[in-house]
Formats: C-alpha cells, structure tokens, sequence
C-alpha cells in the first residue's frame, strides 16, 4: 500500500455551495455547487476559460472565492487552508520540480514543507520511488529526466504526506501515449487503495477511463454532474457516423436526411447522431473519396454537444 | 512561534541545499570581487588618499566594503534570484501548493537573504583581521548588523521583485536606487564631502546607517550611541517586509 490514509469520521472531502469567483466584472466561475465523497475519482471537465483552473485554486486555498462556501476535508477553506494543504496532495498543470536538485533532494526538500521528520521523509521517500519506479534515478539530476519520470516524480512530491486527497490539474497533458498509460495506472492504484482523486483534463479518454464522476463545466457553470456513462447514455444519440473526405457534400445533396438524425458540418466533416444510423452507412458505399466512422457516441461526443464546437484560444 | 520558524526553515533550508550546490561560483563572486575592490582600491587609492577620519584609507574601506557586500548580497539574491523561484522556475508555486504561506515563504526567503550576507560579511571581516584591519574584538558585533542589513536590503528587493515582470525591471532600482546608495552612504568617502542637502538626503538611506554602525566597529570605536543607528534600517525592514508580503498575496493569490 502506497498511500494509507487515516480515516476520518466524515466522507465528505469536498463540500462546495454556491461558490463563485469574479475578477473585477468578468464572473470566471458563477455560483457551482457539488459534493465530493471518500474514495471518489472525480474529473472536471470543460473548455479552455470553463472555470476549471480557478475551481482548483479555490480548492487549495490559493484564491479567495468572491462569494459561497467551501469545506475541504472538513476544514473552512481559505480560512484553514494551510492545515488542510497538510493533508492533501496537488499535482501541477506544469511540473515545478526543482531543477538544482536530484530526484531524493527533490522529495526530501517537499517533505520539510510539509514539517514532517526526517526519518519519516526518508522512509517514504523509498517507498514513493518504488511506487513511481524511480529507484533507479534516485540520484539523478532533473534534467536528465524524461517527461514522463518528471511527471512521476511530481506525483510522488504530492504523495509525501500521506494525502488524504489527491488534485491534479492536466495530468498528462503533453505526454505520449506510453506514458499516459502508465500515469492512468498509478493514479488507478492509489484510487484502488481508497485514495479520493480529482483531476482537470480535456482529454475525454483519460476522464471516461478514470473517472467514475465527470462534473462538466462551461462558462463558469455545471452542466452536468454524472457517471461518464450516465452522460453518454443520457445527454446524447447511442451512434454516431463521422463522414468526411472531399466528396462530402456531393453525397450530402444526394442522400437527404429521413428520421429522427441529427447532423453537424465541421469543415469537411459530418457527424450524424441517431439511434440507428445504417441505412446512412449503406448508401457510403460507391462513393470512392470518402471515409468514414460508424461508432457509439462517447463522452467526446457528449462533451462537444454541451459546450460546442466554436473554438475557445486563452 | 515555533511552528512558524520551522515553516520558514523549510524555505531556508531549500535555498542553503541550491546554494551549496554552487558553492564556488557562489563563493567566487560574494568574496573575491569585494577584495579585489578592498586590496586595489585600498591601496592604490588609499597611497593618494592617506588617512580618513583618523585611519588608514584601507581600515576606513574595509567597513564600506563589509556593508555594501552585506548589501549586494540580499539585493541580488531578492531580486534575480528570487524572481527566478516565483516566475521562472515556479518554486514558490509548489510551496503553496504545500502548508506554507505567503507569508512564510518571504520569510523564510528573507531568512535566507540574511544568512547571504552574513556569510559576505563574515568572510571579509576574516580576511580583513588576518591583514591586521580590524581594531579588536568588538568588530564580532558586525555580524548580526550585516544579518539586520540583509534583512534591510533583501525586503527591499522583494518590494521590487513583487512589481517585476521580467529580469529588464531590476536595471530601475539598480541604476536609480542601488548605485546612489552605494556613491552616497559613505561606502568609498565618507559623506561629509558631499554638499549639505545631499548628505541630509543620504541619512534617510539605510545604507548609511548600515554604514555609520559598522565602520566604528571595525576601526575599534565602539558606542553605545551607535544604536541610534538601527532605527533607519529597521524601519526599512518592517515596512518594507509588509509591503512585499501584501504585494505577494495580491499578485499570486488571485
């Protein structure tokens, strides 16, 4: 076991109400209310500006909310914030990891943040490097490390007190696919061992692989605060054809819309959503320049039809 | 109280293991460059010069020196180096991600700036002793007025630093803050030589306080009177430490 934390007398880890947050008169996040529980892996999901970076700030007590209330771990944040960061673990967007510094130094400087004792940081530093599989590269500087063990080690940063919650913000934004698998994996044993988990992403694989909770943000709203499968089998068509190549308008103009199909255009491309889309797959056949799809929606599909397809720079 | 100074210590701590690990550029440049400017300018100039004040120009530089290195050492480590942690390399970042504040972080940087040029002075006050330059043991009470000094000089950097947007915006405080002070607090002459509202001007300096305290400590002049010294400097101090912790909290706590 990684990561044993004491237990609590309550489960309720995160307990927000109302919570908003102006910048003079631009509202990044307007009024969201939710609850997260013990033992809970839950992703937010949104767009670029949703609301989802300041949401976690807020969390940490790194930014006042203009209004509402917010309870982590039982504790009134940011009133508390310090003794509640004692007992939680934050992954972030960017590694900070310090470059003067070797893999042990690296964790053995973050545990004195945290005012735990020397023979306690060097005990879990053994432990957490076997977690990570760093044992190797314990003395190794920073920048000979890949990506990937960066992104590692700073998981292992965060897992140095013992968190009772884990928040990472992008885990695995720019990493290769290798690389993703194997930070899913950890981030699924820790969840295993009963480890409350919350992360941001814009990946829909990662939040519909980990996540038994998806809360969907746009424009500082909730939009929706379910199971991934929840939102698929409820927020959107069971099939979805993607049509695209040159030829697709031709083969538009020709095969009409009948039934209860909806269709987008992007550019070249054509979704269509529906229950039952394959007599719109038979008439593909004989039309040489084009391509396509046939799949059952999934959370991307969900999440482009709730927040859009326009594009969202800064 | 304690739990306080603890929190600071981790940053403390963090910034003695990244200094130690450069130890001889670190070394090199806080040491080398101010005797260089000690031997050169204390012999050479001081041979034209002869006595200042009732003592040999070199005795009458080897406090300027102390101080300013005192100075220079905070300055530089509040400004590019401090800069560095909080924009570049996203150190304080972490920290808060951590049970520290804002609060405990410039403490405990500013911890750091004092230990910096302690080391500066302590390093030159040696050196100084073994080429006879000190007067006696009261030259020991230099030390924790070069700690006040770093203090002095680091929170002010910080005040700065919390106003930066890149490294470019140093060169204002440096050029129009830095370089008066060093020409006006007495670090070279002393300011006595300077026109009657100059040298009013440079008594609000806390340079030249810095300065006044230490220069009778090294040439065995000791006072009790030079207490009335400290009151510029800790004045910078507190104010300026405020400041910087209320800049910070507005800047990275949005």
């Amino acid at each position: 076991m990684i990561n044993t934390p004491v237990p609590k007398p309550s489960p309720i880890i995160v307990h927000a109400e109302n919570l908003s947050k102006h910048y003079g008169k631009l509202c990044v996040v307007d009024g969201i209310s939710f609850q997260i529980n013990q033992g809970e892996f839950c992703g937010i999901l949104g767009p670029n500006g949703a609301g989802k970076t300041t949401t976690l700030k807020m969390l940490v007590g790194n930014t006042p909310s203009t209004s509402g209330k917010l309870t982590v771990l039982g504790l009134p944040i940011p009133q508390q914030a310090r003794e509640m960061r004692g007992r939680i673990g934050v992954v972030p967007q960017a590694d900070n990891l310090d470059p003067d510094f070797t893999v042990v130094e690296n964790l053995r400087v973050y545990g004195r943040y945290f005012g735990l004792k020397r023979t306690e940081v060097e005990k879990r530093i053994t432990e957490l490097l076997g977690f990570v599989a760093l044992e190797e590269k314990a003395d190794a500087c920073i920048n000979q490390l890949s990506g990937g063990m960066k992104r590692r080690l700073s998981i292992a940063r965060a897992l140095i007190n013992r968190p009772e919650l884990l928040i990472l913000d992008e885990p695995s934004t720019g990493l290769d696919p290798q690389i993703r698998q194997n930070i899913w994996q950890l981030l699924r044993q820790l969840q295993r061992e009963g480890l409350t988990i919350i992360l941001t992403t814009h990946y829909m694989d990662e939040a519909e692989r980990l996540c038994g909770r998806i809360i969907l943000m746009d424009h500082g709203h909730i939009l929706a605060d379910r199971t991934p499968e929840e939102l698929v089998r409820e927020r959107i068509e069971p099939h979805v054809l993607e049509v695209f190549g040159t030829s697709v308008k031709a083969w538009k103009m020709a095969n009409p819309l009948t039934g209860p199909i909806r269709c987008e255009q992007v550019g070249e491309t054509c979704f269509y959503y529906g229950a039952d889309l394959t007599s719109l797959v038979k008439t593909l056949d004989g039309w040489p320049g084009l391509r396509y799809d046939y799949r059952p929606a999934n959370l991307e599909d969900v999440f482009l039809k709730m927040t859009g397809r326009e594009l969202r720079d800064g | 109280m304690a739990n306080h100074l603890l929190r600071w210590l981790a940053v403390w701590f963090r910034n003695a293991l990244a200094w130690r690990k450069s130890i001889k550029t670190a070394l090199l440049g806080g040491l080398a460059e101010p005797l260089f400017n000690l031997f050169a300018l204390g012999y050479g100039l001081g041979h034209f010069v002869g006595e200042v004040d009732g003592i040999t120009y070199i005795a009458f530089l080897t406090a300027g020196i102390i101080s300013l290195s005192s100075m220079n050492a905070a300055t530089f480590e509040g400004l590019y180096l401090a800069y560095t942690r909080m924009a570049v390399l996203k150190t304080w970042e972490g920290m808060m991600a951590a049970p520290l504040s804002i609060g405990d972080i410039v403490m405990g940087e500013l911890l750091w700036m004092a230990s910096k040029s302690l080391i500066s002075a302590s390093l030159i006050l040696l050196v100084a002793s073994g080429f006879g330059l000190t007067a006696d043991w009261h030259v020991l009470w230099v030390l924790p007025i070069a700690a006040l000094s770093g203090f002095c000089f680091g929170s002010m950097a910080l005040v700065m630093t919390s106003y930066a947007q890149s490294y470019d915006f140093f060169v204002y405080y440096i050029t129009l803050g830095v370089t008066p002070m060093i020409l006006l607090g007495g670090v070279f002459f002393p300011p006595d030589a300077l026109p009657g509202i100059i040298r009013q001007g440079s008594a609000c300096l806390p340079l030249y306080h810095i300065v006044e305290m230490i220069r009778p400590l090294v040439s065995g002049r000791f006072a009790w009177t030079l207490l009335t010294h400290l009151i510029v400097p800790l004045a910078f101090t507190l104010i300026s430490t405020m400041f910087a912790i209320w800049r910070f909290k507005r800047r990275l706590l949005r």
